[in-house]
């Protein structure tokens, strides 16, 4: 129930009085959302759904942002290798 | 064009290997940790990462499971609405298996009750508009992440004027949890990783008094491998190094502050209020109930369903599970006379709960 799946918003319109939108979680899963508590979303804006709401917009500078931090921690873990292994 | 792939991307095998790699080389002695999520219990064990982890590191799964913690007089009163003639009973999928003192909505459903399952609460409002003369009743379960959605439902149909729709609601909350998991004698968690989606919502800013008071580090954490590993690294970090903090590893969803007007949809809806949690007991000011001016949609309010006397299976130590005390198999019950077919604890019946984890994945 809160494992929410990201998906893309593709189309955004009004149904009852609420903010709606078709969001695309990709392999032609598309599933109606209710936007109401992210009323600023627009088509393009990628979003995480749980039970039928889109409750947050992800944010792909932030994502870019932490691949970067842990790629350089990798990487640097790599070459500093064994030597620096306490545990031997 | 966008091509950024928010899933693919946390799930790179080789970035998991090295964090993995980084958590082995970070790490000199041996840490409890604490999922509180069901959600990153069921990835975690689905894509092994417990088995990825240097065995200084060992994970307990919290109580994180809203199908799991749902208190059996509430599944219990659930039934008994359920079976009423004239009411259509509606409910996330995972409800149905969940076992009452002696039966589950599903055996209701075979005797000839109205149970439906539905994806969203507003399905179920959708159902209560093309039934007017049925009454729908929407079984309203979860932590937070479920409040917002399940808010707005009690919302619309007050909007649209329905008579005919009520919701028997069971929410809980993480941060009482969470206290009541580190002040119990008892505890062995050293270390949080603070459930993702909750705080997308919630924020983090009711973590950190938290922290302080019992010393020990959080980190927000997201539901991908990778995320899990980065959340792992950060909370291994922090304890090696000695520091109590919350920290976020999941800054692509979850802000400090989280979604405040959808904080401020559930407190006009719910109020806060002593809840049970099954296996586990009443945790104060756990939970959230609705507030007297939507007592029109209150489920217990609208059935006469009080005498409730729940029976629990003597055998399971499910509680005892979600606390961290305890593993899976120290169940004598597990994979034996408790199957996620035949479940006796709610924990081997959903997906995010540790027993049927353990059960699917081999553990
Ligand atoms: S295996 Fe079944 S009986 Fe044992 S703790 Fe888990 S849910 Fe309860």
């Amino acid at each position: 129930m809160c494992l929410g799946v990201p998906g893309k918003i593709t189309e955004v319109y009004e149904k009852d009085g609420l903010p709606m939108a078709k969001v695309d979680f990709g392999a032609g899963v598309i599933r109606e959302t209710c936007l109401a508590y992210v009323p600023e979303a627009q088509p393009g804006d990628w979003t995480v759904i749980h039970v039928g709401f889109a409750l947050n917009l992800l944010s792909e500078q932030e994502a870019q942002e932490t691949l970067a931090l842990l790629k350089e921690i990798v990487d640097l873990g790599e070459e500093l290798g064994p030597d620096m292994d306490v545990k031997q | 064009m966008n091509t950024f792939d928010f899933t693919q991307s946390f799930r790179d095998a080789d970035l998991v290997r090295g964090v993995m790699e980084e958590i082995r080389r970070t790490v000199t002695r041996p840490w409890v940790l604490m999922e509180i999520c069901g959600g990153q219990t069921h990835s975690i064990v689905r894509h092994g990462l417990d088995q990825l982890l240097p065995p200084e590191i060992e994970l307990v799964h919290g109580p994180g499971c809203p199908v799991c913690v749902t208190p059996l007089e509430q599944i219990d009163r659930a039934l008994a609405i359920a079976s009423r003639p004239d009411v259509i009973f509606t409910s996330y999928g995972d409800m149905l298996r969940v076992p009452g003192s002696n039966r589950d909505l599903f055996s209701i459903r075979a005797q000839g009750g109205d149970v439906r399952v539905v994806y969203s609460p507003l399905d179920a409002v959708k159902i209560a508009r093309e039934n007017p003369h049925k009454q729908v009743v929407f079984f309203a379960i979860g932590f937070e992440t479920t409040a917002p959605p399940n808010v707005m439902a009690v919302r619309q149909a007050k909007a649209l004027g329905l008579k005919n729709f009520s919701v028997l609601v069971s929410h809980v909350r993480v941060p009482p949890a969470i206290r009541a998991i580190l002040g119990s004698p008892s505890n062995r968690v050293q270390g949080f990783l603070l459930a993702g989606h909750v705080c997308s919502i919630m924020g983090y800013w009711e973590y950190p008094p938290l922290a302080e008071q019992y010393r020990v580090p959080m980190v927000v954490t997201g539901f991908e491998p990778l995320d899990l590993a980065n959340g792992i690294l950060k909370v291994i970090q922090l304890l090696e190094a000695g520091q109590v903090e919350v920290a976020n590893a999941y800054s692509r969803l979850v802000t400090f502050e989280g979604n405040r007007p959808a904080q401020q949809m559930i407190s006009e809806v719910f109020m806060d209020c002593d809840r049970a949690w099954r296996g586990i007991g009443v945790i104060p000011q756990s939970g959230w109930r609705l507030r007297p001016e939507y007592a029109k949609f209150d489920a217990e309010e609208r059935f006469d369903v009080a005498e409730i006397a729940p029976k629990e299976s003597p055998l399971c130590i499910a509680g005892q599970i979600m606390q961290g005390m305890k593993k899976p198999h120290d169940c004598p019950a597990f994979g034996t006379l408790c199957t996620p077919e035949h479940p006796l604890g709610a924990t081997m019946v959903s997906s995010e709960g540790a027993c049927a984890a353990y059960y699917k994945y081999g553990r």
